[in-house]
Protein backbone atom coordinates (compact mmCIF):
# COMPACT_ATOMS: atom_id res chain seq x y z
CA UNK A 1 0.00 0.00 0.00
CA UNK A 2 2.80 2.40 0.55
CA UNK A 3 4.62 1.94 -2.16
CA UNK A 4 0.95 2.35 -4.61
CA UNK A 5 0.73 5.49 -2.53
CA UNK A 6 4.43 6.67 -3.47
CA UNK A 7 3.52 5.91 -7.00
CA UNK A 8 -0.20 7.81 -7.15
CA UNK A 9 1.58 10.71 -5.37
CA UNK A 10 4.33 10.81 -8.11
CA UNK A 11 2.02 9.91 -11.04
CA UNK A 12 -0.07 13.23 -9.75
CA UNK A 13 2.82 15.40 -9.56
CA UNK A 14 3.77 14.98 -12.67
CA UNK A 15 0.39 15.11 -14.46
CA UNK A 16 -0.29 18.18 -12.57
CA UNK A 17 2.26 21.02 -12.28
CA UNK A 18 5.30 19.58 -11.69
CA UNK A 19 7.14 22.37 -13.92
CA UNK A 20 5.98 25.03 -12.21
CA UNK A 21 7.95 25.15 -9.56
CA UNK A 22 10.99 24.52 -11.67
CA UNK A 23 10.13 27.48 -13.52
CA UNK A 24 9.29 29.32 -10.99
CA UNK A 25 13.14 28.74 -10.19
CA UNK A 26 14.66 29.32 -13.15
CA UNK A 27 12.82 32.59 -13.14
CA UNK A 28 14.39 33.83 -10.30
CA UNK A 29 17.88 32.73 -11.17
CA UNK A 30 17.29 34.92 -14.55
CA UNK A 31 16.00 37.51 -12.58
CA UNK A 32 19.09 37.83 -10.24
CA UNK A 33 21.40 39.25 -13.19
CA UNK A 34 19.18 42.03 -14.14
CA UNK A 35 18.72 42.97 -10.35
CA UNK A 36 22.58 43.24 -9.62
CA UNK A 37 23.75 43.92 -12.62
CA UNK A 38 25.74 41.59 -15.29
CA UNK A 39 29.63 41.67 -13.31
CA UNK A 40 30.03 37.69 -13.47
CA UNK A 41 32.81 37.95 -10.41
CA UNK A 42 30.17 39.45 -8.46
CA UNK A 43 27.41 36.45 -9.36
CA UNK A 44 29.46 33.98 -9.05
CA UNK A 45 30.07 35.04 -5.39
CA UNK A 46 26.38 35.34 -4.71
CA UNK A 47 25.07 32.76 -7.08
CA UNK A 48 25.15 29.75 -4.62
CA UNK A 49 23.04 31.48 -2.10
CA UNK A 50 20.70 32.78 -4.73
CA UNK A 51 20.22 29.18 -5.89
CA UNK A 52 19.10 27.81 -2.34
CA UNK A 53 16.74 30.87 -2.04
CA UNK A 54 15.20 30.06 -5.20
CA UNK A 55 15.04 26.41 -4.10
CA UNK A 56 13.57 27.59 -0.58
CA UNK A 57 10.88 29.55 -2.72
CA UNK A 58 10.28 26.87 -5.00
CA UNK A 59 9.27 24.23 -2.72
CA UNK A 60 6.75 26.25 -1.10
CA UNK A 61 4.94 26.53 -3.88
CA UNK A 62 2.88 23.18 -4.38
CA UNK A 63 2.86 23.46 -0.27
CA UNK A 64 -0.98 23.88 -0.66
CA UNK A 65 -1.47 20.48 -3.10
CA UNK A 66 0.68 17.73 -0.53
CA UNK A 67 -2.20 17.06 1.82
CA UNK A 68 -5.20 19.27 1.73
CA UNK A 69 -6.42 18.11 -1.34
CA UNK A 70 -6.49 14.33 0.00
CA UNK A 71 -8.00 15.27 3.45
CA UNK A 72 -11.03 16.94 1.98
CA UNK A 73 -11.90 14.35 -0.30
CA UNK A 74 -11.37 11.29 2.26
CA UNK A 75 -8.39 10.00 0.56
CA UNK A 76 -6.14 9.82 4.50
CA UNK A 77 -9.06 8.08 6.18
CA UNK A 78 -9.57 5.47 3.72
CA UNK A 79 -5.79 4.95 3.67
CA UNK A 80 -5.96 5.03 7.70
CA UNK A 81 -9.06 2.47 7.03
CA UNK A 82 -6.37 0.36 4.98
CA UNK A 83 -4.65 -0.58 8.26
CA UNK A 84 -1.31 2.83 7.10
CA UNK A 85 -0.43 4.45 9.82
CA UNK A 86 -0.52 8.43 9.85
CA UNK A 87 2.86 8.10 10.08
CA UNK A 88 3.55 5.89 7.28
CA UNK A 89 1.39 8.37 4.93
CA UNK A 90 3.44 11.06 5.65
CA UNK A 91 6.78 9.68 4.69
CA UNK A 92 5.01 8.05 1.80
CA UNK A 93 4.18 11.23 1.05
CA UNK A 94 7.64 12.95 1.65
CA UNK A 95 9.78 10.50 -0.95
CA UNK A 96 6.65 11.05 -3.40
CA UNK A 97 7.50 14.58 -2.82
CA UNK A 98 10.97 14.44 -3.23
CA UNK A 99 10.76 12.03 -6.30
CA UNK A 100 8.40 14.69 -8.13
CA UNK A 101 10.72 18.06 -7.36
CA UNK A 102 14.31 16.65 -6.57
CA UNK A 103 15.72 15.48 -9.69
CA UNK A 104 13.95 18.19 -11.53
CA UNK A 105 15.69 21.01 -9.38
CA UNK A 106 18.83 19.39 -9.98
CA UNK A 107 18.73 19.22 -13.55
CA UNK A 108 17.22 22.80 -13.02
CA UNK A 109 20.43 24.06 -11.60
CA UNK A 110 22.59 23.39 -14.54
CA UNK A 111 20.68 26.17 -16.81
CA UNK A 112 20.51 28.30 -13.89
CA UNK A 113 24.34 28.20 -13.12
CA UNK A 114 25.39 29.41 -17.31
CA UNK A 115 22.88 32.50 -16.03
CA UNK A 116 24.78 33.20 -12.57
CA UNK A 117 28.15 32.46 -14.30
CA UNK A 118 28.85 29.75 -12.00
CA UNK A 119 31.84 27.46 -13.15
CA UNK A 120 32.21 23.92 -12.97
CA UNK A 121 33.45 22.61 -9.48
CA UNK A 122 31.52 25.74 -7.86
CA UNK A 123 28.72 23.88 -9.33
CA UNK A 124 29.18 20.45 -8.70
CA UNK A 125 29.19 21.43 -5.15
CA UNK A 126 25.89 23.04 -5.51
CA UNK A 127 24.36 20.58 -7.00
CA UNK A 128 26.05 18.36 -3.75
CA UNK A 129 24.70 20.03 -1.58
CA UNK A 130 21.23 20.93 -3.36
CA UNK A 131 21.29 16.82 -3.22
CA UNK A 132 21.78 16.62 0.46
CA UNK A 133 19.42 19.27 1.87
CA UNK A 134 16.11 18.52 -0.88
CA UNK A 135 15.38 15.90 1.05
CA UNK A 136 15.17 17.82 4.27
CA UNK A 137 13.48 20.23 2.27
CA UNK A 138 10.40 17.84 1.10
CA UNK A 139 10.40 16.36 4.73
CA UNK A 140 9.52 20.25 6.34
CA UNK A 141 7.29 20.70 3.27
CA UNK A 142 4.92 18.00 4.07
CA UNK A 143 4.87 18.19 7.66
CA UNK A 144 4.00 22.34 7.23
CA UNK A 145 1.39 21.03 4.45
CA UNK A 146 -0.18 18.69 7.31
CA UNK A 147 -0.29 21.79 9.65
CA UNK A 148 -1.89 23.81 7.74
CA UNK A 149 -4.05 21.86 5.89
CA UNK A 150 -8.04 23.04 5.93
CA UNK A 151 -7.17 26.12 7.23
CA UNK A 152 -8.10 29.51 5.32
CA UNK A 153 -5.32 31.43 3.41
CA UNK A 154 -2.77 28.13 4.12
CA UNK A 155 -0.53 29.00 1.70
CA UNK A 156 0.80 32.46 3.43
CA UNK A 157 1.16 30.86 6.56
CA UNK A 158 2.96 27.58 5.19
CA UNK A 159 5.96 30.24 4.45
CA UNK A 160 5.97 32.27 7.33
CA UNK A 161 6.34 28.33 9.12
CA UNK A 162 8.49 26.80 6.45
CA UNK A 163 11.11 29.32 6.14
CA UNK A 164 12.27 29.91 9.59
CA UNK A 165 12.77 26.46 9.50
CA UNK A 166 14.83 25.70 6.95
CA UNK A 167 17.28 28.53 7.67
CA UNK A 168 19.38 25.85 9.17
CA UNK A 169 19.47 23.75 6.28
CA UNK A 170 20.42 27.16 4.31
CA UNK A 171 23.34 28.10 6.54
CA UNK A 172 24.78 24.89 6.43
CA UNK A 173 24.50 24.16 2.40
CA UNK A 174 25.69 28.20 1.48
CA UNK A 175 28.74 27.55 4.11
CA UNK A 176 29.94 23.98 2.55
CA UNK A 177 29.36 22.44 5.28
CA UNK A 178 28.34 19.28 3.93
CA UNK A 179 28.51 16.96 7.08
CA UNK A 180 26.33 19.72 9.21
CA UNK A 181 23.86 19.85 6.46
CA UNK A 182 23.52 16.51 6.05
CA UNK A 183 23.05 16.26 10.19
CA UNK A 184 19.89 18.91 9.66
CA UNK A 185 18.66 17.63 6.90
CA UNK A 186 18.34 13.87 8.46
CA UNK A 187 17.07 15.25 11.30
CA UNK A 188 13.81 17.06 9.42
CA UNK A 189 13.15 13.63 7.30
CA UNK A 190 13.25 11.65 10.05
CA UNK A 191 10.90 13.91 12.69
CA UNK A 192 8.78 15.22 9.85
CA UNK A 193 6.32 11.93 9.40
CA UNK A 194 5.70 12.15 13.54
CA UNK A 195 5.26 15.67 12.86
CA UNK A 196 2.76 15.30 9.62
CA UNK A 197 1.26 12.77 11.03
CA UNK A 198 -0.14 13.99 13.91
CA UNK A 199 -1.53 16.85 11.97
CA UNK A 200 -3.42 14.43 10.11
CA UNK A 201 -4.96 12.99 13.13
CA UNK A 202 -5.47 16.27 14.73
CA UNK A 203 -7.08 17.66 11.26
CA UNK A 204 -9.57 14.83 11.61
CA UNK A 205 -13.25 16.00 12.19
CA UNK B 1 -22.47 -15.39 17.40
CA UNK B 2 -19.96 -13.53 16.58
CA UNK B 3 -19.68 -9.94 17.27
CA UNK B 4 -17.87 -7.79 14.77
CA UNK B 5 -18.66 -4.38 16.45
CA UNK B 6 -19.23 -3.64 19.97
CA UNK B 7 -19.28 -0.14 21.92
CA UNK B 8 -19.37 -0.37 25.65
CA UNK B 9 -19.94 2.66 27.80
CA UNK B 10 -18.82 4.93 25.26
CA UNK B 11 -19.12 9.06 25.40
CA UNK B 12 -18.41 11.52 22.48
CA UNK B 13 -18.00 15.38 23.25
CA UNK B 14 -17.22 17.46 19.78
CA UNK B 15 -17.05 20.93 19.97
CA UNK B 16 -17.88 21.07 23.61
CA UNK B 17 -21.01 19.54 22.77
CA UNK B 18 -22.11 16.01 23.95
CA UNK B 19 -23.17 14.16 21.21
CA UNK B 20 -23.75 10.88 23.98
CA UNK B 21 -22.95 9.01 26.68
CA UNK B 22 -21.99 6.19 27.96
CA UNK B 23 -23.97 4.28 24.31
CA UNK B 24 -23.88 0.70 24.33
CA UNK B 25 -24.36 -1.29 20.88
CA UNK B 26 -23.75 -4.70 19.17
CA UNK B 27 -23.69 -5.50 15.74
CA UNK B 28 -23.15 -9.12 14.78
CA UNK B 29 -22.60 -11.09 11.92
CA UNK B 30 -25.87 -11.48 9.55
CA UNK B 31 -27.21 -8.16 11.40
CA UNK B 32 -27.98 -4.94 9.77
CA UNK B 33 -28.03 -2.00 12.09
CA UNK B 34 -29.70 1.69 11.21
CA UNK B 35 -28.38 4.50 13.32
CA UNK B 36 -31.42 6.93 13.03
CA UNK B 37 -31.50 10.88 15.14
CA UNK B 38 -31.87 14.33 13.48
CA UNK B 39 -29.20 16.35 11.77
CA UNK B 40 -26.77 16.87 14.68
CA UNK B 41 -27.39 14.26 17.02
CA UNK B 42 -24.07 12.58 16.19
CA UNK B 43 -24.97 9.85 13.90
CA UNK B 44 -22.10 10.12 11.10
CA UNK B 45 -19.48 11.02 14.14
CA UNK B 46 -21.32 7.74 15.83
CA UNK B 47 -19.79 6.02 12.12
CA UNK B 48 -16.47 7.48 12.03
CA UNK B 49 -16.16 6.46 16.00
CA UNK B 50 -16.98 2.86 14.72
CA UNK B 51 -14.41 3.61 12.22
CA UNK B 52 -11.79 4.27 14.55
CA UNK B 53 -11.47 7.21 12.71
CA UNK B 54 -12.55 9.82 15.99
CA UNK B 55 -11.63 8.81 19.66
CA UNK B 56 -14.46 8.69 22.47
CA UNK B 57 -13.71 10.33 25.67
CA UNK B 58 -14.67 7.16 27.40
CA UNK B 59 -15.73 3.72 26.88
CA UNK B 60 -14.40 1.27 24.78
CA UNK B 61 -14.96 -0.15 20.96
CA UNK B 62 -13.82 -3.17 19.70
CA UNK B 63 -13.95 -3.48 16.07
CA UNK B 64 -13.71 -6.39 13.68
CA UNK B 65 -11.85 -5.06 9.46
CA UNK B 66 -13.84 -3.13 8.02
CA UNK B 67 -15.13 -1.03 5.21
CA UNK B 68 -16.74 2.84 5.40
CA UNK B 69 -18.42 4.53 2.57
CA UNK B 70 -19.20 8.64 3.38
CA UNK B 71 -19.80 11.54 1.43
CA UNK B 72 -16.45 11.37 0.72
CA UNK B 73 -15.21 9.95 -2.75
CA UNK B 74 -11.82 9.80 -2.14
CA UNK B 75 -11.16 8.70 -6.11
CA UNK B 76 -8.49 10.56 -7.97
CA UNK B 77 -10.50 12.50 -9.79
CA UNK B 78 -8.51 12.30 -13.62
CA UNK B 79 -8.29 8.79 -13.87
CA UNK B 80 -11.15 6.37 -15.00
CA UNK B 81 -13.17 4.95 -12.76
CA UNK B 82 -11.97 1.82 -12.70
CA UNK B 83 -7.97 2.40 -12.33
CA UNK B 84 -9.03 4.94 -9.30
CA UNK B 85 -11.07 1.69 -7.51
CA UNK B 86 -8.22 -0.62 -8.58
CA UNK B 87 -5.69 1.78 -6.04
CA UNK B 88 -8.23 0.26 -3.27
CA UNK B 89 -8.97 -2.72 -4.31
CA UNK B 90 -7.64 -5.68 -6.59
CA UNK B 91 -11.48 -7.08 -7.68
CA UNK B 92 -13.86 -4.54 -8.05
CA UNK B 93 -15.35 -6.33 -11.54
CA UNK B 94 -17.92 -8.33 -9.62
CA UNK B 95 -18.96 -4.50 -7.43
CA UNK B 96 -18.82 -2.18 -10.09
CA UNK B 97 -21.68 -5.12 -11.97
CA UNK B 98 -23.82 -5.38 -8.45
CA UNK B 99 -24.01 -1.33 -8.75
CA UNK B 100 -24.96 -0.72 -12.54
CA UNK B 101 -20.96 0.66 -12.79
CA UNK B 102 -19.93 -1.71 -15.64
CA UNK B 103 -20.40 0.71 -18.19
CA UNK B 104 -18.44 3.59 -16.85
CA UNK B 105 -15.56 1.33 -16.01
CA UNK B 106 -13.57 3.53 -18.64
CA UNK B 107 -15.10 6.78 -17.96
CA UNK B 108 -13.19 9.53 -16.01
CA UNK B 109 -13.92 10.22 -12.34
CA UNK B 110 -14.51 13.48 -12.49
CA UNK B 111 -17.48 13.26 -15.24
CA UNK B 112 -19.52 11.41 -12.90
CA UNK B 113 -22.52 12.41 -11.08
CA UNK B 114 -22.50 12.46 -7.89
CA UNK B 115 -25.19 9.56 -7.63
CA UNK B 116 -22.52 7.79 -9.87
CA UNK B 117 -19.65 8.51 -7.30
CA UNK B 118 -22.16 6.95 -4.42
CA UNK B 119 -22.28 4.03 -6.43
CA UNK B 120 -18.85 3.67 -6.91
CA UNK B 121 -18.08 4.56 -2.93
CA UNK B 122 -20.51 1.62 -2.22
CA UNK B 123 -18.72 -0.37 -4.88
CA UNK B 124 -15.48 0.10 -3.21
CA UNK B 125 -16.94 -1.46 0.33
CA UNK B 126 -18.48 -4.10 -1.60
CA UNK B 127 -14.94 -5.55 -3.19
CA UNK B 128 -13.21 -4.55 0.26
CA UNK B 129 -13.79 -8.05 1.23
CA UNK B 130 -13.83 -6.93 5.01
CA UNK B 131 -16.91 -8.45 7.27
CA UNK B 132 -17.94 -4.72 8.76
CA UNK B 133 -19.37 -2.36 6.33
CA UNK B 134 -20.00 1.05 7.49
CA UNK B 135 -22.52 3.44 5.42
CA UNK B 136 -22.92 6.85 6.39
CA UNK B 137 -26.11 8.15 4.47
CA UNK B 138 -26.20 5.41 1.83
CA UNK B 139 -29.07 7.05 0.35
CA UNK B 140 -27.86 10.37 -0.19
CA UNK B 141 -27.71 10.81 -4.06
CA UNK B 142 -28.94 7.75 -5.06
CA UNK B 143 -31.58 7.21 -7.57
CA UNK B 144 -34.36 4.17 -6.73
CA UNK B 145 -32.60 1.87 -8.86
CA UNK B 146 -29.67 2.67 -7.28
CA UNK B 147 -31.60 2.18 -3.92
CA UNK B 148 -32.16 -1.43 -5.19
CA UNK B 149 -28.87 -2.23 -6.02
CA UNK B 150 -27.65 -1.56 -3.07
CA UNK B 151 -30.41 -3.40 -0.82
CA UNK B 152 -29.35 -6.21 -2.91
CA UNK B 153 -25.89 -6.43 -1.72
CA UNK B 154 -26.73 -5.57 1.40
CA UNK B 155 -28.50 -8.75 1.64
CA UNK B 156 -26.01 -11.02 0.05
CA UNK B 157 -23.66 -9.64 2.39
CA UNK B 158 -25.49 -10.28 5.54
CA UNK B 159 -26.27 -13.50 3.81
CA UNK B 160 -22.80 -14.63 3.67
CA UNK B 161 -22.02 -13.98 7.49
CA UNK B 162 -21.47 -10.06 6.80
CA UNK B 163 -22.84 -7.15 9.04
CA UNK B 164 -23.72 -3.66 8.30
CA UNK B 165 -24.17 -0.80 10.32
CA UNK B 166 -25.81 2.94 8.25
CA UNK B 167 -26.15 6.05 9.64
CA UNK B 168 -29.29 7.43 7.88
CA UNK B 169 -31.93 10.08 8.99
CA UNK B 170 -34.46 8.62 6.27
CA UNK B 171 -36.03 4.83 6.18
CA UNK B 172 -33.27 2.18 4.31
CA UNK B 173 -35.19 -0.19 2.18
CA UNK B 174 -34.69 -4.14 3.75
CA UNK B 175 -34.65 -5.44 7.39
CA UNK B 176 -32.94 -3.15 10.00
CA UNK B 177 -32.51 -2.81 13.67
CA UNK B 178 -32.73 0.68 14.54
CA UNK B 179 -30.82 2.80 16.73
CA UNK B 180 -32.47 5.75 17.35
CA UNK B 181 -30.26 8.99 18.60
CA UNK B 182 -31.68 12.33 20.10
CA UNK B 183 -30.19 15.68 19.50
Amino acid sequence: MTLGLIARDVRRGFAGAAWLPIAFFLLVATLVPFAVGPDARLLARIAAGVLWIAALTAALLPIERLIEPDRADGVLDQLALQGLAEESIALAKIIAHWLTFAPLLLLAALPASALLAIDGPALAKTEIALAIGTPGLAALSVAVSAMTAGLPRAGALAGLLLLPFAVPLLIFAVADSLLLEGAISLLLVAGAPFIAGAAIRAART
Amino acid sequence: MITLLRFADVTLRRGGRLLFERLNLRVQAGEALQIAGPNGSGKSSLIRLAAGLLTAQAGSIERSPLALADDNIALDRELPLGRALRFWCRATDQALAHMGLLALEDVSVRWLSSGQLKRATIARVASSGAPLWLLDEPLNALDADGATLLSRLIASHLASGGAVLAASHQPLPGEWRRLDLTA
